[in-house]
């Protein structure tokens, strides 16, 4: 994680620089959508952390598949077919070098980070969590990590538990131990916060967990656009993200599971594709990762997806992290400076996201002020409500950045807070 | 910045900072309460009817400075008015924020500051709240109401 070892210094003094090396200009000619004004404004997008723009290289992709290579694959023999198939597994190795999965079989296509984890808590969660065991999860984490696991618990009689926060919105991993038990039969935890921003300290946890016996399912779904992972590494059993929050298209995402975990899962959707063979008497199931990927995939995303990592490969990771840390602490130093402004989430170790609530106005109206400077931030509870809950505000305006924000966006960003103090003064 | 002072017109942004009627109601016989889950608004209505009149009303609960003004001003509005009457007004409120028709703009009174919301449609939910939480209340509905 280069991101962390980053120095924590202030450049205001010069707020064109950047991360030497990173022509941030350049990067930003890459997304057509950047170059558009919103209300008469040059559009500053800082909403990535519900969507990321889209690259030119993604989009003529898809486009390019459609044009030129659309066909069903796995099934027929004809040219278009065998070159969707090839398109479609290649993209599948993309994903595969990307997380550094040490086998193509251990990547599942899915629609999104949701979708992988409700697939997880609906198969290895119905095969293995019995009445009275434990899932536990953390209190920072998205709806999507919250729901399937309490559908789960409430289908079997089992107990959601979870790890709490401190002020800051870091995990309080002093808990932990006493938290996972003899019946806690998953660890479902978040990399990265979208609702505060917090790097959670992932291979320690896995660690602490897997030293218990108990597996763990990671939600990538902030991570995978902005740190490197490494699969092997961490040790995971499980990791989802999706394509979309990754410069890739919507309706595309992976889950990644460790082979033998995965061999022994039962299907989770059940369809062609996902069979060997099929009578009235017995299925039998295909191999991996077909066996759950039931029905045609979304092919021209998958394609669109591997065309996007491969995107973040080219410009690197650790570039982008390092641009991405400068945006953090220029924005947090920016922010700050603004009397009123509170910033939620002020974790050690932060992915670029500041989360902040200005004095006796509602985020919702900050939201609307700041878009009709052309600046797009989310504000409301980021589905995250229990977070809200702890840190006793009932919404917070999020700026989130991504590889081709510049600190002049920031800039904008500031004045536009400031123009809604106007309003409300 | 025009349509956004059109929005936040200073009878908005005062009613949003001291809100009238702002208090639980001890005689109220009605309340329903009111959630937005998009921002997390939340408010409680109290009603005292008498009858089919609205005795008094009141409010509480949190919001942005739309949704909260809107609240205020309604409480004032609909106090003393039968059942038949603050729907009717709620029915020309909702004309006018979501822009379907400004005839009604005088009958509407003070409330007519609210016509600036009819340009943010993301907001007119704001702006309606209080009063879909009041029609609960209204039919004593028991169940809370939310606007998604």
């Amino acid at each position: 994680m280069a991101a962390n070892s980053m120095p924590l210094e202030f450049h205001s003094a010069m707020p064109a620089a950047s991360v030497a090396g990173y022509d941030v200009e350049k990067v930003r000619r890459d997304f057509p959508i950047l170059q558009q004004q919103v209300h008469g404004r040059p559009l500053v997008y800082l909403d990535n952390a519900a969507t990321s723009q889209k690259p030119r290289a993604v989009i003529e992709a898809i486009s390019r598949y459609y044009e030129r290579g659309n066909a069903n694959i796995h099934r027929g023999v004809h040219y278009l077919s065998e070159h969707a198939t090839s398109e479609h597994e290649a993209a599948r190795r993309t994903v595969q070098q990307f997380l550094n999965a040490g086998d193509k079989r251990e990547i599942i296509f899915v629609r999104s980070a949701t979708e992988g984890i409700n697939l997880v808590a609906q198969t290895y969660g119905r095969a293995h969590v019995k009445a009275g065991d434990e899932v536990l999860i953390t209190a920072m984490e998205h709806h999507s990590n919250i729901v399937p696991w309490q559908i789960l618990c409430d289908e079997k009689r089992a107990h959601l538990r979870v790890l709490p926060i401190n002020e800051r919105g870091e995990l309080r991993l002093d808990e932990l131990p006493k938290l996972l038990t003899p019946k806690t039969k998953m660890f479902a935890f978040t990399h990265v916060s979208n609702a505060l921003g917090t790097i959670n300290p992932v291979k320690q946890m896995i660690e602490i967990a897997h030293a218990r016996g108990v597996p763990v399912i990671i939600d990538g779904a902030q991570a995978a656009p902005h740190l490197k992972i490494d699969v092997q590494e961490l040790d995971v059993d499980f990791y989802a993200f999706s394509g979309h929050k990754a410069y890739g298209p919507t309706g595309i995402g992976v889950l990644y599971g460790k082979r033998d975990l995965l061999e022994a899962m039962p299907p989770y959707q059940g369809g062609g594709d996902m069979i060997r063979s099929v009578t009235f008497e017995k299925t039998l199931y295909n191999d991996l990762p077909y066996k759950f990927e039931a029905g045609t995939p979304d092919i021209a995303g998958a394609i669109g997806l591997g065309a996007a990592l491969n995107y973040i490969e080219r410009l690197g990771l650790e570039n982008i992290a390092a641009h991405e840390h400068d945006l953090l602490v220029y924005g947090t130093e920016a922010l700050s400076a603004i009397p009123g402004v509170r910033i939620i989430g002020t974790a050690a170790q932060k992915a670029a996201v500041i989360s902040f609530v200005i004095e006796g106005i509602h985020p919702h109206d900050i939201g609307t002020i700041l878009d009709r400077e052309g600046i797009a931030v989310r504000t409301g509870h980021h589905c995250a409500q229990p977070v809200m809950q702890f840190f006793r505000v009932p919404a917070t305006a999020r700026a989130s950045f991504a590889l081709y924000n510049t600190r002049r966006e920031i800039n904008v960003l500031a004045e536009g807070i400031e123009k809604v103090k106007e309003v409300f003064a | 910045m025009s349509d956004l002072r059109e929005l936040y017109q200073d009878v908005i942004l005062e009613h949003s900072k001291a809100p009238r009627n702002y208090r639980e109601l001890a005689s109220a016989n009605h309340k329903a309460e009111g959630y937005n889950p998009l921002c997390g608004d939340h408010f409680t209505i109290y009603l005292t009817l008498d009858g089919d009149k609205i005795q008094d009303v009141s409010f509480q609960g949190s919001g942005c400075a739309i949704s909260k003004a809107s609240a205020s001003m309604m409480t004032q509005s609909v106090k003393g008015k039968s059942k038949e009457e603050a729907e009717k007004i709620f029915e020309r409120f909702h004309k006018l924020v979501t822009g379907e028709g400004n005839g009604d703009r005088e009958e509407l009174g003070k409330l007519a500051v609210f016509a600036g919301v009819s340009e943010f449609p993301v907001r007119v939910k704001c702006a309606t709240l209080a009063w879909h939480t009041l029609q609960a209340a209204l039919e004593g509905k028991q169940e809370n109401v939310t606007t998604e």
